[in-house]
Order: C-alpha cells, then sequence, then structure tokens
C-alpha cells in the first residue's frame, strides 16, 4: 500500500476549545475532510471567515475512489489556490476508445476546442488531490487565515437552534462540546449528519456491483480512457481501463447484482480476472480493491435551518460520468460566496436557499445523466439490450450513432436555468454565456480570463463603456474591461459576443454569468445586483 | 401533430415492402430484431427533428385515436 493512505495527515492535537467552560462559538464548523470538506474550509478561509473542520478520520481517503477531475473542478482550485499542483501531478487525457464484444469500435476526442488554461480533465488518484488541498490549509494557516483541521474529532450529537448549532464532539481525549453560526456537513454518502437530523435520503437506486481496482504496472498502454461493451474477459458486462499518476491503473469490471462481494474481493479471485482483461505476461501489482453498489439519489433539500449539506452527503450518483467529487465542488463554490454575504450581513438568510434550489438543479442533472448511462451500460430489459447493441454495432460503421454511445457522461458545470439568481438574457449572444453558465475560460496573451473574475462581482465589459466600480446596497462591483482585440484567437469573441458587438456581463464571485445586455445601463445592474444576492 | 406523414408517401410501397421482408429472410429471430432496432436508428437519425421523432414514437404506440 502506498504511504500516503497510511501517513496521519493531520492528527488529533488537542484544542483549546476542549478545556472551555463554556461551548466555544465559532462561525463555522464543516464536517469530514473529504475533497468537499476542504474545498469549503479553503474557500471560507480565503475570505476570512473562521472555520473549522472536524474529521472522525487522520487521513486521506483510503484507496483512491475518485480518479477523474473536470476543468471545472480544475478552475475552482486555481480560484483556491491548488489547481496548478492537481495538473502539475495528474495525467492529462483527452482522448478515449469505445470496446464493443472482441473490437473496437471506434475513438474519440474530448477537446477539439482549445483556448482554456486548463485541461478537459485530468486523472488523479482522490488521495493526491485531498494531500493537496490539505497542503493549501497549511498555507492559509502559515499565513494566519482562521482555519483548523482536528483529525479524530467525530461528531456525535448535533443540536439545531434558531440561530446557532451545538456539536457534541468525540476525541481521543474524551467529549466537548463546540458551537458554530453554520454548519456545512460534508461528511459522505453515509451522512451521520443526515442520520442525526432524522432527513430521508431518498431517490432512485441503481444495483449492480463494480469490481474497482487499482493495479501498479509498467504498461505501455496510452493515457486514454478505454470502455468496454460486453468483452470477452467479462461476458455480459462492461469494463474499463485508466491511467493514473505513478504507473497506477484504474480498472472498473462490472460484476452484476447477485454476487457474493466478499469472495469476489480475494485476491486469488481478483488476480484471474485482471488477467483475462491484460493478458498473462503483464506483471501488475494491486494497489487496492473494492467492490462498490452504486446509487443514484438525493436528499430533498440540501438546506435545514442552518445546517447546509454539500457533496456526497447531499447527493450520490454512479461514478460513470466521474460526477462525484466534481459536483461537490460545484456545491462549495456555490455555497460559499453566499455564506459569506450572509455571516457580513450584506444578503438576506434566504439568499442560501438559492444555493438549494441551484445545486438541487445541478445534482437532478448529474443524477438523470448518470442514470442513464447506467441504463446504456446495463440494460434492463431485453429490448433495452437489442437497441444497445444496434447503437454500438452502427457505431463501429457510422458517426451518427457515436453520440448515442453512452459509456459515461463526462462532468460539466452546471448551467443554473431558471435560477431566482439570474436577470433575463438581454444580449443576443452565445448561449454558452446566458445567464447561469459558468464562464468559459478565455486566453488573453499570456494570461487567461478566470483568474481576474475569481471570487467577487464583477461587471465584464467586452467594448463598452462602464464605471470602473459600482457599489449596490454594500455589494462591491468592479470592472474588467476588455476588447475582442485582447484576445487575437477569438475565442472570448465566439464564447461572450457571438454576433453581438459589444456586451456587459454581471459575474457572480463563482464565475457564473448573473446578467447580460449588450451595453451598460445602470438602473438594469443595479436591479441585477441585488436579484444576484437574493434581494429581489 | 407537426410535420409526422402519416398519409401514404413511399411511392411504390410494395416495392419498400417487399424489400423490407426481403432483409428479413433467413435471419434468425435475434437477428432480425437487431436489424429492426439499427432500421429504426438509422431512420430516426435521417428525421432528425426531435418533435417529429417524438410523435412517430406516439403514432407506433397506437395509443392516440
Ligand atoms: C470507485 C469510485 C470512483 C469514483 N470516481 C470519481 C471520479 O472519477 N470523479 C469524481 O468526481 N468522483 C468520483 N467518485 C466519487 C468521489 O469519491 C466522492 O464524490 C467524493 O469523495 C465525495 O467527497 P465528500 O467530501 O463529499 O465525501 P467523502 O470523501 O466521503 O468525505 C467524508 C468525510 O467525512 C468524514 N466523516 C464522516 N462522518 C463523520 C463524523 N461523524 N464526524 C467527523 N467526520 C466524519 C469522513 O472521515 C470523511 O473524511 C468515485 C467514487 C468511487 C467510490
Amino acid at each position: 500500500m502506498n504511504k500516503i493512505f497510511e501517513t496521519p495527515l493531520y492528527g488529533y492535537e488537542r484544542s483549546p476549545d476542549q478545556d472551555s467552560p463554556t461551548p466555544v462559538r465559532h462561525k463555522v464548523i464543516v464536517i469530514g475532510a473529504g475533497p468537499v470538506g476542504l474545498a469549503a474550509a479553503i474557500d471560507l478561509a480565503q475570505q476570512g471567515v473562521d472555520v473549522v473542520v472536524l474529521d472522525e478520520n487522520d487521513k486521506v481517503s483510503f484507496g483512491s475512489r475518485a480518479i477523474c477531475f473536470s476543468q471545472r473542478t480544475l478552475e475552482i482550485a486555481d480560484r483556491l489556490g491548488c489547481g496548478r499542483r492537481l495538473v502539475d501531478k495528474g495525467v492529462l487525457w483527452d482522448r478515449g476508445k469505445v470496446f464493443f464484444d472482441d473490437r473496437q469500435v471506434y475513438d474519440f476526442n474530448l477537446q477539439p476546442d482549445e483556448g482554456y488554461a486548463n485541461p478537459a480533465f485530468i486523472n488523479l488518484q482522490q488521495y493526491h488531490f485531498e494531500n493537496y488541498f490539505v497542503e493549501r490549509v497549511r498555507e492559509l494557516q502559515a499565513e494566519g487565515a482562521p482555519i483548523e483541521i482536528r483529525g479524530r474529532n467525530k461528531v456525535e450529537a448535533i443540536g439545531t437552534h434558531e440561530d446557532h448549532v451545538r456539536l457534541e464532539v468525540e476525541t481521543p481525549e474524551g467529549p466537548y462540546t463546540i458551537e458554530a453560526d453554520w454548519l456545512i456537513a460534508c461528511d459522505g454518502a453515509t451522512s451521520p449528519a443526515r442520520r442525526m437530523l432524522g432527513i430521508d435520503f431518498e431517490g432512485r437506486i441503481f444495483e449492480d456491483n463494480f469490481l474497482i481496482a487499482d493495479v501498479i504496472m509498467d504498461a505501455d498502454f496510452p493515457s486514454e480512457r478505454w470502455f468496454w461493451f460486453d468483452p470477452p474477459f467479462n461476458r455480459g458486462q462492461s469494463a474499463l481501463l485508466h491511467k493514473q499518476p505513478d504507473n497506477v491503473w484504474r480498472i472498473d469490471l462490472q460484476l452484476g447484482w447477485d454476487i457474493d462481494k466478499e469472495r469476489e474481493k480475494r485476491p486469488e479471485n481478483v488476480i484471474p480476472r485482471l488477467k483475462a482483461m491484460l493478458g498473462d505476461d503483464v506483471e501488475f501489482q494491486l494497489e487496492w480493491v473494492s467492490i462498490y453498489t452504486f446509487q443514484c439519489r438525493r436528499m430533498e433539500s440540501f438546506r435545514k435551518g442552518r445546517v447546509l449539506f454539500a457533496g456526497d452527503s447531499a447527493h450520490q450518483v454512479s461514478p460513470f460520468g466521474a460526477r462525484g467529487a466534481n459536483s461537490g465542488l460545484q456545491d462549495t463554490d456555490n455555497l460559499c460566496w453566499k455564506l459569506k454575504l450572509v455571516l457580513d450581513g450584506k444578503a438576506p438568510e434566504t439568499l442560501l436557499d438559492s444555493y438549494n434550489a441551484e445545486r438541487v438543479y445541478g445534482a437532478d442533472e448529474n443524477i438523470l445523466n448518470s442514470s442513464r448511462s447506467t441504463d446504456f451500460i446495463t440494460p434492463k430489459s431485453e429490448m433495452s439490450r437489442i437497441l444497445r447493441d444496434a447503437v454500438l454495432d452502427l457505431s463501429e460503421h457510422y458517426d451518427f450513432a457515436r453520440p448515442l454511445v453512452n459509456s459515461g457522461r463526462l462532468s460539466q458545470p452546471c448551467t443554473y436555468d431558471g435560477s431566482s439568481l439570474n436577470s433575463a438574457d438581454a444580449l443576443n449572444g452565445p448561449a454558452g454565456t446566458r445567464p447561469g453558465s459558468a464562464c468559459p475560460d478565455a486566453p488573453l496573451g499570456d494570461e487567461f480570463l478566470l483568474p481576474k473574475l475569481a471570487g467577487k462581482f464583477t461587471l465584464l465589459t467586452i467594448d463598452a463603456d462602464a464605471p470602473d466600480t459600482l457599489e449596490e446596497d454594500g455589494i462591491e462591483v468592479t470592472r474588467l474591461a476588455l476588447s475582442v482585440k485582447d484576445d487575437m484567437t477569438l475565442a472570448l469573441k465566439r464564447r461572450y459576443l457571438g454576433d453581438a458587438t459589444s456586451a456587459v456581463y454581471l459575474i457572480r464571485p463563482d464565475q457564473h454569468v448573473a446578467a447580460r445586455r449588450d451595453s451598460y445601463e445602470e438602473n438594469t445592474f443595479r436591479h441585477a445586483i441585488r436579484r444576484a444576492c437574493g434581494k429581489e | 401533430m407537426s410535420d409526422l406523414i402519416l398519409t401514404p408517401n413511399i411511392k411504390n410501397a410494395d416495392d419498400f415492402y417487399a424489400e423490407l421482408l426481403a432483409a428479413h429472410e433467413g435471419l434468425e429471430k435475434a437477428d432480425s430484431d437487431a436489424l429492426n432496432a439499427r432500421l429504426v436508428l438509422v431512420l430516426a437519425n435521417h428525421i432528425g427533428d426531435s418533435t417529429v421523432l417524438t410523435d412517430a414514437l406516439r403514432a407506433a404506440a397506437l395509443t392516440d385515436s
């Protein structure tokens, strides 16, 4: 086993809170130091919010779990100060192959379009991802930011009150009580917080078992995503092979529903399966093996008073679209600026209901995509198998059938169509930047657009006039003045103007478009700012 | 209904029908089912228009009067 699993990253240390005669009140407590909890804490700490992360464990994720991180996640990680590290370590890939039965039916390239600072996807073990995020926490601490991770602090009970929450926490040195104005529950799929608050977790459940193996081998397979439907080495089922850093390869083998999990997990049963897939002559070592049963479901509401749910605690999907951690990061990206405004008294508490509305919308989109992939990968009836096989057979011969092949629709940033924070679209511009969209990146000479839009409200003007700053009821907005000439590749024009000759965009701190128009008009944009903060 | 054509539109109806039967001749049931499935997909792609496709699915279900 890799040493990184075994080394405590945030070992238990006694906190002065444990010796306080009355419970200490923090601004925000986050339960869980998984990818989502860490992202939430870093985001808040960067905005100067006092935040404490409690985790019952003291190490990174055991085994690699998530491996595929999307461009949007990397953009969010850039804003959190850790994007570079992820990309430097990760395996870049944009190609894939699809196999059916004993043959390759086609190959694909994910990102023919250029002009983004970050790649379409990287593969990286979840433990590396978490490790870099913890590194970032340490940096922030060194800079004096109000952020703490407390390892081996297990939340045992949650009391909810009108204006705060109260937690009972178990530690190796006994229990203590701690309070917070707001609680973010990022405590994973089995979320004890959900249970403690007596909240149901319903939804469609897809029952199938997958053997997930990370193997270390010196193989010369390219760094592409290879997906098999009904291969000879796993008849009637699917298989996936994908490269991770450090010569680690992810293998997923679908096993079907009716299996003995404990038996299938034993090396003497796993190794022959892998040999059948990789060939007898390939030398490999098992890093990590597990059997998963995936489900698609979400909580009815991600907010309960002062408790906000984010990541796997709020929603789960099957892993074929890499939509787990990637959507969890979109949750905290959406939540943290809103929470900051509410904490500062600059926005009403109801702004947090838009977190629920927008991210429930995102979760439903993920569940829909993931359910459809599951239906394609695991046909539920004879006719659905016949149609599935027909699509695959046709895809070998004709381009038209390839978009119908569904081995996972990889995570894309969610567009919050219909959100109450959006203003009506007033630009005859590209659909990809309509209100609700996550801003696509664009090159600006040696630099890129997105870092200039991070963490604050921005008025992006392209060949249009507007004041350099604007304040509306405590919300400060700064202008970023650009011209189509700033990007000789014309990606900026393509993505933000389309047929229009000028544009003014109001962009939220999470880089989503709140409003757009062909020119500046004070009254319209003041309304748009109020709307984007839940004040209208 | 949209632009879905439900009035006679195939010029030599008997020829087409014979061709369809001939395509299935000698095939096992499984291969015939697969051929039909491929044919539906090829035709659907040719049509493309999603309202026509939706209407075609509804028409084929014979649930509308
Ligand atoms: C095989 C597999 C492949 C996957 N592939 C991908 C992929 O390619 N891309 C992707 O985006 N996602 C993928 N996922 C999903 C991804 O792993 C999860 O979505 C992600 O880990 C969720 O992060 P989280 O922070 O919400 O929860 P977790 O990572 O589960 O973290 C929860 C944390 O809460 C802590 N905790 C729990 N209870 C308590 C308590 N009472 N007190 C204190 N702490 C507590 C736990 O110790 C843990 O650290 C995959 C998952 C699996 C299993």
